[in-house]
């Protein structure tokens, strides 16, 4: 196997409350090797979005190490972290996490702002690029408020792949979505992946971890199953549907 | 990030909630007009005292009657606070560091000429006065010593009363006024000096001769005050000396009391003025600075709401790589830009006022470029210093915690 993209051990998260320390990842080993799409399952409250804060580098565990991309990251400071989200981690969030009353071309321009070195235009090209890949390039001028909840979450992919990221990470993205644009999202993500990003990503729902390439599932803080699996091709389903829908 | 951007960035925040960004910005808008204003009122002040006491002549020395006894209180000015001609002449004689002398005997009177109507000021005086006062004829002469004293009824017109019962511009020299009734040849007409700092019209008097006016008009033969010119600058306190020395021995004070009487040198007055724009200045200054202080705390307290609203947004923009420096950044900007824009206005809105103010009022207002520096850099100041704590607090956050933010 090729170096690992992702590398943790024994990595622990505790949250205070009050007196009580609360342990809610209690020692968690994983490497996710690159070009992988893994899914993310277990009951709620089990870790898994505490998991993937560290993993986003929004976080930093307790205990453990983390290397991403070959590079240690459980010890970096706030700016350095912050560097790293912004040149190798894509985010998808449940909530779309678009800046209000700011177009889709500009959301999807934002990491760009934040990267040393490019130009308005090449922000703006890039961008509109990263909209067309999802599908979005005629809507560049609307305001999150002006587009359904898919395309919102299209937007947000367009924007978690526009700095070229090693990894896309992203928590219950299809969570606010009915089952239909939850396929065309899904369709989206294995298109990425097909192009060697590494995905990994939270669900809850079976139907969702099917288009992954390998399951997870994570209960109180630990990992208690790691398994690969034939994925399913959201195109394939989509395809399906559409056929089924025009008979 | 790019220094256009951030701008662009502030701007486009600012202008999505206009109503808001305005009410914020007036504290700045009117701590800065105030400020414009305010140096403008106590510059114009300031100048146009220094004109009004350079106006009082050279080097003066005035004595008047009354002391001041300990404890500040003035006293009321006896028989014995007055001026004979004797005094005059003894001074005149003993007093080597002055130039000139004059009595002045001064009385308020009914002038008629033909039949025009004015009340004015008229000023008993020997011919010097004009020299101390530095002030010229423009048509016609000064009446001569001799005339002085042989009370002869001459008269210089001010030209505010040479207006007033001549005609504007008139040439009133070889005319006859009556004073109180009194027939008075007018002699001459007083060059214009024009409003003195607190809105007195110098050229609304008549000068005529001490004698005259003391024997004549006021029935005496003594004078109200004294006034004096030394012989240079320099040699102003030497004068007063001298002026004191005399008079305390003509009038036969003993040693140990304090004079019946007086001295005011333009050095003095000079510094009383200066003391009191001074303290003018620093009174409308703090005014200013209040009002400022106002206003930044305006800001603070604008950008602390605006930093908790856009909780969510900062998580965003750290989640995606922003570090605290570039929020930071952000947040400050548009704290930067609320204080620039409303400064602008401000100085736009102080130099407005100050103008209104110099062309209805008829005040001295006078707007320098320093004091629009000034007022520019305090905004600018209170901008970064209001802004910054909002914006220290909104780059602090905690991304995961940002994200949360309902
Ligand atoms: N900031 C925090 N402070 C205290 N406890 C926390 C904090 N964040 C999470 N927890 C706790 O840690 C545990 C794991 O939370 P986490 O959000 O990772 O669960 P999850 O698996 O993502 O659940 P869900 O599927 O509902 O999203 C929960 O019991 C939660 O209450
Ligand atoms: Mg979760």
């Amino acid at each position: 196997m090729a170096a690992p993209m992702l590398a943790v051990r024994g990595l622990t998260k505790n949250y205070r409350l009050g007196d009580i320390e609360f342990q809610a990842l209690r020692g968690v080993d994983l490497d996710v090797a690159p070009g992988e799409f893994v899914a993310v399952g277990g009951p709620s409250g089990s870790g898994k979005s505490t998991l993937m804060n560290v993993l986003g580098c929004l976080d930093v565990p307790t205990t453990g190490s983390y290397h991403l991309d070959g590079e240690s990251v459980e010890r970096l400071t706030a700016d350095h972290l912050a560097l790293v989200r912004n040149r190798k981690l894509g985010f998808v969030f449940q909530s779309f996490n678009l800046l209000k009353r700011t177009s889709a071309l500009e959301n999807v321009e934002l990491p760009l702002l934040y990267r040393k070195g490019v130009s308005n235009r090449e922000a703006r090209d890039r961008a509109m690029d990263a909209l067309k890949a999802v599908g979005l390039a005629d809507r560049w001028r609307s305001h999150p408020n002006q587009l359904s909840g898919g395309q919102q979450q299209r937007v947000a992919i367009a924007r978690s792949m526009v700095n070229d990221p090693v990894v896309i990470l992203a928590d219950e993205p299809t969570g606010n979505l009915d089952t239909r644009t939850s396929l065309d999202i899904m369709e989206v993500f294995q298109g990425l992946n097909a192009r060697g990003i590494t995905i990994v990503l939270v669900t809850h729902e079976p139907d969702i971890m099917r288009f992954a390439g390998r399951h997870v599932v994570v209960r109180d803080g630990r990992i208690v199953k790691d398994a690969p699996n034939a994925p399913a091709s959201a195109r394939a389903q989509v395809a399906a549907l559409a056929a089924r829908g025009e008979d | 990030m790019r220094a256009g951007l951030l701008l662009n960035m502030g701007l486009r925040s600012l202008a999505r909630n206009k109503m808001r960004s305005f009410l914020t910005m007036l504290g700045i808008i009117i701590g800065v007009a105030a400020v414009i204003a305010m140096l403008a009122i106590g510059q114009g002040a300031r100048t146009s005292m220094e004109a009004s006491i350079a106006s009082l002549g050279t080097n003066v020395i005035m004595v008047f009657p009354g002391a001041q006894s300990a404890g500040g209180v003035r006293m009321e000015a006896g028989a014995s606070g007055r001026f004979t001609v004797e005094d005059v002449e003894a001074v005149r004689k003993e007093a080597p560091a002055l130039r000139h002398i004059t009595p002045i005997a001064r009385t308020s009177a009914q002038i008629k000429a033909g039949g025009a109507n004015w009340r004015s000021s008229v000023y008993g005086v020997y011919p010097e006065y004009l020299d101390i006062r530095q002030w010229e004829v423009t048509s016609g002469s000064v009446f001569s010593a001799a005339e002085e004293r042989s009370g002869a009824k001459v008269c210089l017109l001010g030209r505010t009363v040479a207006d007033s019962l001549f005609g504007a511009g008139s040439d009133p020299v070889g005319q006859s006024i009556r004073i109180q009734n009194l027939p008075f040849r007018v002699v001459g007409v007083l060059a214009p000096k024009g409003q003195s700092s607190f809105g007195q019209d110098q050229d609304d008097l008549v000068i005529a001769p001490f004698t005259t006016v003391a024997r004549k008009l006021l029935a005496t033969f003594n004078a109200q005050s004294l006034y004096a010119s030394a012989t240079s600058a320099e040699a102003i306190p030497e004068a007063s000396a001298q002026i004191e020395e005399v008079l305390r021995r003509q009038q036969r004070v003993p040693e140990g009391e304090s004079s019946p009487f007086m001295l005011r040198t333009q050095t003095e007055i000079t510094q009383a003025a200066t003391a009191m724009s001074t303290t003018l200045t620093l009174l409308l200054s703090s005014i200013a600075g209040i009002s400022l202080l106002v206003g930044g705390i305006g800001i603070m307290n604008i950008m602390l709401v605006s930093v908790t609203e856009r909780t969510r947004e900062i998580g965003i923009r750290l989640a995606l790589g922003a570090r605290g420096n570039d929020i930071l950044l952000q947040f400050l900007v548009e704290a930067l830009v609320l204080s620039f824009v409303g400064g602008l206005i401000g100085i736009a809105l102080g130099v407005g006022a100050s103008a209104l103010l110099a062309s209805t009022q008829g005040w001295a207002v006078l707007v320098s470029p320093s004091s629009i520096a000034l007022a520019f850099g305090f905004s600018a100041a209170t901008g970064i210093f209001f802004g910054w704590y909002p914006a220290r607090k909104a780059a602090r956050l905690n991304p995961i915690e940002a994200l949360r933010y309902e």
